[in-house]
């Protein structure tokens, strides 16, 4: 087994950049902050690649099957001897593959943002910034140990707190970041107590050996994980599940999916990173990682299934009433991570039937080219325009002329349109879907369509649709900008991205991935089936031509669509309302009727009963220093009355 | 080694600082003071893990017992395990941090500095005190410079807020003299390894241990006796403020462990009782935090919370929650104490803690915003910090407690950190974030003494949330121990 240890320096060197930029960077570095995050992050990404070569294709692979290697396992925090936290790199085909998204799309970012970000004041804050997610990130995605999971995994939710977060005198983006940070908090809850079950039963947290001993089913903790059970479900399906739930609420799974749309506060380049290709499937990731175990529970796998499902459909949805460009990219995302969740619930582990495993991973992997290429896109188009909202732009293809073709290919991509990427991956994911589960299926297939048609729309709206007008109204996060780049579509370092992320976006569905990613280790024989894949791809083309009709011109066709939806496209357009209903809870019911009732009760109950108890002995002594009065002539009394008592009481009842 | 220096050297800081004349004498005497104190417990610690690596295995290294009173059997007994030397080496940085952030209190100096310098010797001499009455002595020298720090030096309402913690740690004092004075009439000693070795009757451990322990819980914030902590803290000038929350309320706390491992029995008879007081704290000082307005409020009541987890981890009687308990004693110390001392800094230039009157701090004092926010996300345990080693331990250790009633406690504690993420971020978005004032903006950031104090205390979190095997290293050979001579006096009955 050859030695996979240079991978440590894979996120160590984020984490430097992290620290000599947050320590030094405001003062001293801020001019060549940029330049030193981007070169660091560089490094790691060659040793990506690197180790993607070395494990995929020199020495991964044992008879057939690709090896977990756990290249470093470390004591951090001993809880007993079984049972401890320990920093390790887990080398696996999913964690390989991982390291090469992570960094890949990192890099983009971090080249992108040289020109997007240049003239910040807090430039050098935000590649810090930066840095420290990725190195969040790969940490995450190099762990051995679940409980090192969720340490990476609060780690990158603060991360993605402070980006967003990063125009900070502005407060709905402050709003913003406390939204995605409390909601996905809310969530982790459920992780760590799913990881406190398994951990209990499995008598490690070892993420190796937790999958050993929960998947022979004659172990004694299979046995006693069983036969444990709550409210009539085993204890191996309320872990699963509550682990699920901490997944879900970082993959932004309806209904914990309220943060998403509102982190398009943050800088876009952020959104392309973190809201789009990295931290939001890291729940996705996580079920990956333990879906040997999540594939001895029936029931984990279906509540899976129709939480992925759902949430696909739900955003797709509200995806074609939004106005918001980045609004709809987000629902987007949630809406094709709904795709890679289904597709691991409706999965088998191993051979045939590990079809839609293979399938999740490989959208994972697509997905994150195409849709962070579309994040980039928009936010070269937010940079020349100003602003956020449809309405300001239209007619920009000829204005940007790189952009418009990154974003067609991106959204070809998304779209399902062969050649491109997302085409490959959506087809194993749909082939899945139709032999495991017809329902999920169905709804895979309208989400499809529904996902061409709002691309398309989106697509329109901003090349095409009307003449161009550079609406110059600040009315975007990026206020703090210089006006020098309104005119073309900036400088070479924010186009260059755009044009290897459509590369990659072409290019990707092209990688043998069944070959290298699958549940068991093994390659797996697949085939795109031209037959089966006449009805997604002649949907998709129906669904863009819809959409050109629509809005390749403008004309009133689409609000009279709407409006024959009435109240359904209101709905839609408000989010079906699930906002209002966290609000409701928060404000309505959790502030008045828990926190104020209790704060009300420490100052006036338990406070009041100590003072009582104060004032009572002030007024017990108050009434009785009368005794102490110093007067002789008292004490006499006192004492010839006392002895006069005894003496009746000695006398006639004790006697 | 020898122990005594710890209280010696206070004691002779406090002599010197009576004699200084002008406030940069006394503060330059009490910081060279401070410092010394830090060096010796380094020492302390550095002779202690030579001494456990040589192979001594004792309970307590560094043992000596002088007769201080004979006729009572009384003695001056002293020696540390790892949980006291944590507790030192705790003190002495919170001592060091506190002097710097008062470096410029010019009201009364003398006697401010004085003051400080007598808590500390209080805390050193009641951390490495074996026998109980002397460590009933120390626990006392610790409490009036409290009362005397809040009654002249404090703001708001501070006579009301002093005399109401005073008379309540008074009443502690009272109730812990009880239990320990029963103790002493069962065994006719005050010696704590003496009685740990005999035991003591399981009557009188039923009788005398709810006295002794919330004698202590009530320096330690236990539920329903912590109404001192939000008006003691809110009205104390910022080093005392630091001072109660990073050494008094660990007093408690330790002493509570002390008394559950001298009585186990019936720490295990009544330790329902201190789950649920603790799970209450817990969830109710979340919620109680969650609706205050003043900074300093907030620290407050999140530090019932935080405290509400040592409590727990006593509770729960088993060697990875006492752990637990006690990092987090020393995790919400220093974090306590940075939170405190940022709030001090704030305080000092805008004159104001109400969160809704400020923003935006960050444009004007990024370094200060800064500390903050690290004492906040450290607050919600985040990791990297220690708070999130100190949590995740008491959870890991609640949870081994296969009981229901146990695991819905651990689970509602639990809950507890989304309810802290609420009140920390409302904090911070509200107060460090969104747009800032005019008359802030040109507020000046933290002055060289305030940054070494932030540093102080930020490395000493740091420490523990990287290198959590660091301090295990430490104490867990003690709490080790403790688990084994708990078992062992169960199996004599």
């Amino acid at each position: 087994m050859s030695n996979y240890l240079y991978i440590l320096w894979i996120p160590l060197l984020p984490l430097a950049t992290f620290v000599i930029l947050g320590l030094f960077g405001r003062k001293y570095l801020s001019g060549i902050a940029g330049i030193l995050g981007t070169a660091s992050l560089l490094t790691s990404t060659i040793l990506s690649f690197v180790a993607a070569k070395q494990y995929f294709f020199v020495d991964g692979k044992v008879n057939g099957i690709f090896q977990k290697i756990v290249a470093l396992k470390y004591t951090w925090l001993e809880f007993s001897p079984n049972v401890s936290i320990d920093l390790g790199i887990i080398v696996d085909p999913i964690s390989v593959m991982m390291l090469v998204v992570v960094t890949s799309v990192s890099l983009m970012v971090h080249v992108f943002s040289l020109g997007y970000m240049k003239g910040e004041e807090r430039f050098a804050t935000y590649y810090a910034f930066l840095s420290l997610f990725t190195f969040s990130m790969l940490g995450l995605i190099l762990s051995a140990n679940i409980f090192q999971v969720y340490m990476f995994w609060e780690l990158v939710g603060v991360s993605s707190f402070l980006l967003i977060s990063y125009y900070f005198n502005k407060p709905s983006a402050v709003a913003a970041s406390k939204k995605a940070f409390i909601v996905t908090r809310f969530a982790d809850l459920g992780f760590l107590i799913g990881i406190l079950i398994l951990g209990f039963y499995g008598g490690t947290l070892d993420i190796g050996l937790l999958i050993e001993r929960f998947t022979s089913i004659h172990s004694t903790q299979f046995l006693s994980i069983t036969s444990a059970s709550f409210l009539g479900a085993s204890m191996l399906t309320w872990g699963l599940t509550l682990v699920f739930i901490g997944g879900a609420g970082k993959s932004a799974m309806f209904p914990l999916h309220i943060w998403l749309p509102d982190a398009m506060e943050g800088p876009t380049p952020v959104s392309a990173l973190i809201h789009a290709a990295t931290m939001v499937v890291a729940g996705v990731y996580l079920v990956a990682r333990l879906f040997p175990v999540f594939s001895m529970d029936e029931t984990a796998l279906t509540i899976v299934t129709y939480v992925g499902a759902s949430s696909a459909l739900f955003a797709a949805v509200i995806a074609c009433t939004q106005t918001d460009i980045k609004r709809v990219l987000a629902y987007s995302t949630m809406s094709q991570i709904g795709y890679m969740m289904f597709a691991l619930g409706i999965s088998k582990n191993g051979g045939e039937n590990g079809l839609g495993y293979m399938a999740s991973m490989f959208h994972l992997f697509t997905h994150a080219f195409f849709k962070s290429l579309l994040f980039l896109g928009a936010g070269s188009v937010i940079h020349m325009v100003h602003s956020n909202e449809m309405k300001d732009m239209g007619g920009l293809r000829k204005l940007m002329p790189v952009t418009h073709v990154a974003f067609l290919i991106a959204c070809l991509a998304i779209a399902g349109i062969p050649p491109f990427a997302g085409f490959f991956s959506k087809e194993e994911i749909l082939t899945a879907a139709f032999h495991e589960n017809k329902i999920v299926y169905g709804i895979a297939l309208f989400t499809a369509a529904l996902t061409s048609f709002y691309m398309f729309r989106l697509y329109f709206n901003i090349f095409w649709s009307k003449e161009a007008t550079v609406a110059a109204h600040a009315h975007d996060a990026h206020t703090s900008h210089d006006d020098h780049s309104d005119h073309g579509e900036g400088p070479w370092v924010m186009k260059l991205p755009l044009i290897i992320l459509a590369a990659c976006a072409v290019g990707v569905g092209f990688v043998p991935f069944s070959q290298l990613v699958t549940s068991d280790g093994a390659a797996l024989e697949t085939h795109v089936d031209v037959v089966f894949s006449i009805a997604p791809v002649v949907l998709s083309v129906l669904a863009i031509l819809l959409a050109a009709s629509f809005y390749k011109n403008k004309n009133e066709k689409s609000d009279k669509v709407a409006s024959a939806f009435g109240g359904f496209y209101t709905a839609a357009y408000k989010k079906f309302y699930v906002d209002e209903v966290y609000i409701f809870i928060t404000k309505k019911i959790i502030f008045p009727f828990i926190g104020q009732p209790i704060a009300w009760a420490d100052r006036n109950i338990v406070d009041g009963f100590m003072l009582l108890l104060a004032k009572t002995t002030a007024k017990i002594s108050e009434s009785i220093k009368g005794l102490q009065s110093g007067k002789v002539q008292n004490y006499a009394l006192y004492f010839f009355g006392g002895v006069a008592v005894l003496s009746i009481l000695f006398i006639y009842i004790w006697k | 080694m020898n122990l005594t220096l710890l209280i010696l050297l206070p004691l002779l800081t406090a002599v010197l600082i009576l004699l200084a004349k002008g406030l940069q004498q006394i503060r330059v005497i009490g910081l060279t003071g401070a410092v010394a104190q830090l060096g010796l417990a380094g020492w302390l610690l550095k002779s202690f893990l030579a001494e456990r690596a040589a192979g001594n295995n004792a309970a307590h290294l560094f043992e000596s017992n002088q007769t201080w009173f004979k006729a009572l059997n009384i003695n001056y007994h002293i020696g540390i395990d790892g949980i006291s030397l944590a507790m030192i080496l705790l003190t002495s940085v919170i001592v060091v941090a506190g002097i710097l952030v008062s470096w410029t209190m010019d009201k009364l100096s003398k006697e401010y500095f004085f003051l400080l310098v007598l808590l500390s010797m209080g805390a050193y001499g009641f951390f490495i005190s074996l026998d109980l009455f002397t460590l009933f002595f120390f626990l006392e020298v610790a409490v009036i410079p409290k009362f005397l720090l809040i009654g002249i030096w404090g703001s708001g309402d501070k006579t009301k807020s002093a005399m109401k913690l005073a008379l309540m740690l008074m009443a502690g004092s009272a109730l812990v003299m009880v239990g320990l004075f029963g103790v002493y009439y069962n065994t006719h000693t005050f010696d704590i390894v003496q009685i740990t070795q005999q035991g003591i009757p399981v009557g009188v451990q039923k009788f005398f241990f709810p006295f002794a322990f919330v004698g202590f819980g009530i320096f330690a914030a236990l539920f329903p006796f912590h109404t001192w902590v939000p008006d003691g803290h809110a009205s104390a000038p910022t080093a005392a403020s630091m001072f109660l929350a990073g050494i008094s309320m660990k007093l408690g706390g330790y002493g509570c462990l002390r008394i559950a491992s001298l009585m186990p029995d019936a720490a295990h008879a009544y330790s329902w009782i201190i789950i649920l007081l603790a799970t209450i704290a817990i969830i109710y000082g979340a919620f109680a935090t969650m609706m205050q307005t003043d900074l300093k409020y907030i620290n407050a009541y999140s530090s019932i919370s935080h405290c509400g987890f040592v409590i727990l981890g006593i509770g729960m009687l088993n060697k990875t929650s006492i752990n637990g308990a006690v990092i987090q004693m020393v995790s919400h110390g220093l974090m306590t104490a940075l939170f405190f001392a940022a709030i001090g800094m704030i305080y000092s230039r805008t004159h104001t803690r109400i969160v809704a009157q400020l923003g935006g701090l960050l444009k004007a004092m990024p370094f200060i915003s800064t500390v903050f926010v690290i004492a906040g996300l450290c607050s919600l345990g985040l990791p990297g910090f220690s708070g999130f080693v100190a949590e995740m331990t008491v959870f890991m250790g609640s949870w081994q407690n296969p009981d229901g009633a146990y695991r819905l406690a651990t689970i509602l504690s639990g809950a507890s950190i989304v309810v802290t993420a609420v009140y920390i971020l409302r904090a911070t978005g509200r107060a460090i974030m969104g747009p800032i004032s005019d008359e802030h903006a040109l507020l000046a950031d933290a002055t060289w003494n305030e940054k070494l104090a932030a540093v102080l205390l930020i490395v000493g979190i740091l420490i523990i949330g990287l290198a959590p095997f660091l301090i295990n290293h430490l104490i867990m050979p003690s709490t080790d121990a403790i688990m084994a001579q708990m078992e062992k006096v169960n199996l004599l009955k």
